[in-house]
């Protein structure tokens, strides 16, 4: 397929051009995940994507998916509900770094502990895109955000520590500059039964880049390149990421753990004489 | 279309209006539900936990009421039907999702079993007081429509109502009920499933290309399409259009939202609900609703005996209120009295929509017990004086 087809086929042509800065990284994430999805040859009826809001929650709106752009924070309960309902879906949750592990986070750590079936996608900028540039818990220390005008005093978190310790049984992490990397990365996500936990390092060079002094979203990509360091099965202790510091990427966790539903049913079968097993409402 | 019998426990029971109200909803079809724990409203997920694994359905305890709130709504464009349940704290937190139930047009039931607030308020005592938080609780204009039982039988009768509604009108329904009624156990008939309506949820039959998810049919409602579907559909909490596409303007949001507010306002003749006894010849019309109705009946009879013309009149749709009937009574009778268990809630929308055509006389109650009915009584002299 050329590849106007491939991105027609993907994307809602009549929602383009989309809302996003010049030199904003989302662009290339959604590329990767339509090049992900091609490869999974997944019909595209069975996949639901969900997104929370922010500037990386308008990707639900731009894909030619089921699709939902749900309240801040609440993607991974909006995405339960559905997935619960049809197992038979792959349900997407594509959302940012503040939407996710801030006012989602608890959120974020229950679904990982319950080892729901949902791939998530998260894009960490580093701080709120869609309100113009705020501290997040991501925020390295020593970065400028409007909210921390003098400089973020905060520790973040450790995303992969943090998905990893509660329980996900997939986790990665790569920028946007790997784009080859990433889209395979992305694939295993959708293909990955369980919590599987992708972070995309990518530039906000609107509110983030130039106020740090990273420069624009090419000047972002230089310093990824320059400042990524790929280690496959590292320990996630190890990958915190420092103001400026290096990067680690890679594919850290890749396990197995029984779903919610799987260890419903088994729990409810050994209890229930003659339970028929769940297995969805539609 | 009739009810599935695999859900229905057709006979007489005793239980309690939380049990009536999850048995309510499994007859009613709702096969998924989610909640968080909090007094007086724990029984329903309780009893839906246990019954759920025997008719196919799915409960989840979720981290919290937020998470709640917003599951179902992904279970239902997952092709379910679902429900929550909580009371006031818990109701406080889902105001969000309650926005975005009314924005995506979600067919979904929220029950909440009100007890004392503000805050903590009084966990295990009744109150009636999230009566305008449940018409106007969350942020923006919009149209929700709100029941109350009186009984645990009217829990049941009325959830499956609630839920028929939900689907007719793509709208959430508040179950309002109180601690009273959630926790007073009574007889509860329970039909056979074939004498059971339940109204179908109102899909899609466009052709994938042509769908439009927020072209309404004539009655405002637009139908409706699940994921799985091929119509490739987005769903979101922005102002949209037709097509389900946000549109960040004036005159969108003019569209969009009127049409929220209408299909309930113009359909309110159809959904209104209420019981009246005497309203015709009397000097004065008591309005309650609740177990407050229930409390009513005393102080009515008594002031009855005493040879006064009292009439009853029982909202069961609290919302949309009952205008049309209420601005007639309003043309021939002396006074109205309104006892809740708020300090004026109902009663600020009966004093408008009676328009000054006569005194309106509140019987207000902190919360954590019923009213004395001697004290409803008192004031129904006084209306008469
Ligand atoms: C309940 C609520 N609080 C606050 C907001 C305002 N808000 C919109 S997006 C956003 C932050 C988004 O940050 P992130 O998730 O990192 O996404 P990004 O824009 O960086 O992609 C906030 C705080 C909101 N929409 N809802
Ligand atoms: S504000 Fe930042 S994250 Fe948002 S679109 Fe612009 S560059 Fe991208
Ligand atoms: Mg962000």
């Amino acid at each position: 397929m050329s590849e106007r087809n491939i991105i027609e086929e993907y994307l809602r042509m009549d929602r383009i051009p989309h809302i996003w800065c010049p030199g904003c990284g989302l662009g290339t994430t959604v590329n990767c995940f339509i090049r992900a999805l091609q490869q999974t040859k997944l019909p595209l009826d069975n996949i639901s994507i969900v997104s929370g809001i922010g500037c990386t929650g308008r990707v639900a709106g731009y894909l030619k998916l089921n699709s939902f752009h749900t309240t801040h924070g609440r993607a991974i309960p909006f995405a339960i509900g559905l997935q619960l309902t049809n197992p038979k879906l792959k349900v997407v949750v594509y959302s940012g770094d503040g939407d996710l592990v801030s006012i989602g986070g608890n959120h974020f750590i229950q679904a990982a502990r319950r080892n729901m079936d949902l791939a998530i996608i998260c894009v960490n900028n580093f701080t709120y895109g869609m309100t113009g540039g705020q501290v997040a818990p991501t925020t390295p220390v020593d970065a400028v955000a409007t909210t921390t005008p003098y400089g973020n005093f905060e520790e973040p978190f450790n995303l992969p520590h943090l998905a990893d310790s509660v329980g996900a049984v997939y986790v990665a992490r790569w920028t946007t500059y790997h784009v080859m990397q990433l889209t395979r990365a992305m694939k295993e996500v959708i293909q990955k039964k369980g919590f599987s936990f992708l972070e995309i390092i990518s530039p906000c060079p609107t509110l983030y880049g130039r106020r740090n002094k990273i420069g624009d979203g090419l000047e972002m990509m230089k310093f990824y390149k320059e400042n990524s360091e790929i280690r496959n099965g590292a320990n996630t202790k190890d990958v915190a990421i420092g103001f400026k510091g290096p990067i680690i990427c890679g594919k850290f966790v890749d396990k197995e753990r029984p779903t919610f539903l799987e260890n419903m049913n088994q729990k409810l079968s050994e209890r229930i004489p003659n339970y028929k097993p769940y297995n969805g409402l539609v | 279309m009739k009810a599935d019998s695999k859900g229905v426990l057709t006979g007489a029971h005793f239980i309690d209006g939380d049990y009536a109200c999850g048995e309510g909803a499994i007859a009613a079809g709702c096969r998924f539900a989610a909640g968080y724990p909090i007094t007086p409203s724990t029984e329903v997920v309780e009893r839906i936990a246990a019954r759920f694994p025997h008719c196919g359905g799915i409960f989840i305890q979720m981290e919290d009421e937020l998470a709640s709130s917003i599951a179902i709504l992904g279970a239902v464009w997952g092709g379910a039907k679902a429900m929550t349940v909580t009371s006031g704290p818990g109701f406080s937190l889902m105001m969000e999702h309650i926005g975005l139930a009314c924005m995506t047009e979600t067919p979904v039931v929220f029950v909440d079993v009100q007890r004392g607030g503000p805050s903590t308020g009084l966990p295990t005592l009744p109150a009636q007081a999230d009566m305008m938080q449940a018409r106007w609780g969350s942020h923006g204009d919009y149209e929700i429509i709100a029941l109350c039982p009186n009984s645990p039988q009217e829990c049941f009768d009325l959830t499956i109502h609630a839920f028929n509604l939900s689907e007719q009108y793509r709208v959430p329904v508040m179950f309002m009920m109180d601690e009273c009624v959630g926790h007073m156990t009574e007889r509860v008939v329970i039909p056979p499933a074939e004498e059971i309506n339940i109204y179908p949820r109102r899909y899609t039959t466009a052709k994938p290309g042509e769908y439009l998810p927020y072209l309404p049919d004539a009655d405002l409602v637009p139908p409706i399409a699940k994921a799985g579907d091929s119509y490739n559909f987005h769903i979101t909490g922005l102002t949209h259009n037709e097509k389900g596409y946000p549109v960040m303007n004036a005159e969108c949001q003019e569209k969009c939202v009127r049409r929220l507010v209408d299909k309930i306002r113009l359909n309110a003749d159809k959904i209104v609900k209420f019981e009246e006894e005497e309203t015709e010849d009397c000097d004065v019309v008591v309005v309650s609703y609740g177990i407050t109705s229930r409390v009513a009946l005393w102080a009515i009879q008594k002031a009855k005996e005493k040879g006064i013309k009292v009439g009853n009149l029982r909202l069961i749709t609290v919302w949309p209120f009952p205008e049309k009937r209420i601005k007639q009574i309003a043309e021939k009778v002396k006074a109205f009295v309104i006892p809740e268990i708020n300090y004026g809630q109902v009663y600020f929308e009966l004093e408008r929509v009676v328009g000054g055509k006569a005194p309106v006389h509140l019987v207000p109650h902190g919360g954590g017990a019923v009213h004395n009915p001697e004290v409803i009584y008192q004031k129904i002299l006084e209306a008469v004086k």
